[in-house]
């Protein structure tokens, strides 16, 4: 993107690569480079359309570059790697909030149009339109292709974890009806995770944010099961991918205490190691879960970290310690199932039966999830 | 490209005329400032800028069904604190950001100007 300064063209090429690597790969093998070949594919594929549009003599829009900024060179044999730049361009602050993460799939790994809807719950026209609205936004306006500095780069590196970090938990939001788990298409920010890393090893929210990726996608395959959503605490450990596990956990060691968004990150981060590190649920360090929740709220001030600090209270202080905590929260979290489902189970724990009940009745209510739904319906039923 | 640069007073500070001497002097070294920055950085060239009359020295038209319709004002609550402009020649969008973080006093609304030749 960075010679041609061609938006749209990038994108296309990238899709075509993409589309064709799946094609050959299963039949010729996987190249030695995958990424090289990649991008030498889309690099022959934009000099053909360069070529194709000057015959027609067309006049295409360009994206701007930052003044002073001396893009990669082409190497001998593959053409220079603009992923940072690219990932960087998608999630500047005047592109459309709504907008980054599906833009950075498409531009970086080539995400379809389709799957990038089906993750954040759109229909593909609107996820084609708003993609459109973005790429038109970065050129009409002039948002420039380049590396920003120091703290420019750390501002605008907190924002691309944001944005990957947006496109997972996508994955793992449950859709209207069926199906609890989309975790596939968690997948696509996964990769990108990966390859955020690969370019920026050094930074410390992306290691973080890696790492807290890794360890919470390592759960997937355990988290339904006949169709029925499987809490952490009855999950199928040797289900979890370890491999993914071992990875998470060796970025997590070398992370040490910092500040700004990259702390919360390794806090998360923390957290879900504490849960992966056991073999089963009893042996769970729920003190120090509590312990890095209440320093994450006390950054964030977030209602939802306030929730899932209240779990891991009452999991290690009783079930009236946690409910104590979820006393004000009715006001900030008032559409939400997860609220009462909670306070229903550490109702049904401190044996207050009729608060619990109240309160699977109103999740029950808000679910839209039918999964989710079946489940606090049977809990419900099992108070009696 | 040309960018159109809307200069609005900010609501943290009083309208220009209620300012004291001091904080009027005070903005217009910003102005200064600016047309400085300006002049050294690659690609950049200010083609115009004015200071408007505030909102109350405005005049509105509007044309429904045919009728052209004169009113005493601006046309828009927002349009009342538009103090002025600046129409700017700069190579991409993270200059003129810069250059305009110069303007302080000011929320500032940065727009392309379309080339419809």
């Amino acid at each position: 993107m960075t010679r041609t300064r061609r938006l749209d063209l990038a994108e296309d090429a990238l899709a075509e690569a993409f589309s064709r690597a799946a094609e050959r790969w299963p039949r010729n093998g996987v190249p030695a480079n995958p990424a090289g070949w990649v991008y030498t594919t889309a690099h022959r594929y934009v000099v053909g359309r360069l070529r194709a549009e000057a015959t027609a003599g067309r006049k295409a829009p360009l994206i701007a570059v930052r003044d002073g900024w001396q893009p990669a060179q082409d190497g001998p044999d593959e053409p220079a790697d603009d992923r940072l730049p690219v990932i960087l361009l998608c999630c500047h602050p005047a592109v459309p909030t709504e907008s980054r993460s599906a833009l950075a799939l498409r531009l970086v790994i080539g995400t379809p149009t389709e799957q990038i809807a089906r993750l954040f719950l759109v229909s593909t026209p609107t996820m084609a339109a708003r993609l459109t609205r973005a790429k038109q936004k970065i050129v009409l306006a002039g948002i420039p292709l380049g590396m920003p500095f120091d703290e420019e780069l750390r501002v605008r590196l907190d924002e691309v974890c944001r944005t990957i970090y947006l496109a997972f938990t996508a994955g793992y939001t449950p859709g209207d009806g069926q199906g609890l788990v989309r975790a596939d298409l968690a997948d696509d920010a996964v990769r990108l995770a990966l390859v955020l890393h690969d370019l920026a090893p050094d930074a410390v929210q992306v290691r973080a944010m890696l790492a807290l990726l890794l360890l919470q996608h390592s759960r997937r395959d355990a988290r339904q099961r006949d169709g029925r959503l499987v809490t952490l605490a009855e999950q199928d450990r040797s289900k979890w991918h370890h491999d993914e596990i071992r990875a998470g956990l060796g970025l997590v060691a070398g992370l040490g205490p910092g500040d700004g968004y990259g702390e919360e990150l390794r806090l998360q981060a923390l957290i879900a190691a504490e849960h992966a590190r056991v073999s089963s649920a009893d042996a769970t360090d729920w003190h120090m879960i509590a312990r890095h929740y209440a320093e994450l709220e006390a950054r964030t001030g977030s209602a939802v970290v306030r929730l899932n600090r209240a779990v891991a209270v009452a999991e290690a202080h009783g079930p009236h310690a946690g409910l104590a905590l979820l006393a004000d929260l009715d006001e900030l979290l008032g559409a939400s199932h997860r609220l009462p489902a909670v306070r229903a189970e550490l109702a049904r724990r401190a044996g207050d039966i009729a608060l619990a009940r109240a309160s699977y009745r109103r999740a029950v209510e808000r679910c839209a999830n039918e999964v989710e739904r079946a489940h606090l319906t049977a809990r419900l039923e099992a108070l009696g | 490209m040309k960018y159109f640069v809307l200069l609005a007073g900010c609501g943290e500070l009083p309208l220009w005329d209620d300012l004291t001497p001091e904080e009027q002097e005070a903005g217009m070294a910003q102005h200064g400032e600016f047309a400085d920055a300006c002049a050294v950085k690659p690609g950049v060239e200010i083609l115009g800028g004015e200071a408007l009359g505030e909102g109350t020295t405005a005049t509105t038209l509007r044309t429904r069904g045919g009728t052209v319709a004169v009113t005493d004002g601006p046309f828009a609550e927002a349009a009342e604190h538009i103090g002025g402009f600046y129409l700017l020649e700069a190579l991409d969008l993270d200059t003129v950001i810069d250059l305009c973080r110069i303007l302080s006093i000011y929320d500032i609304e940065i727009r392309p100007v379309l080339d419809i030749g």
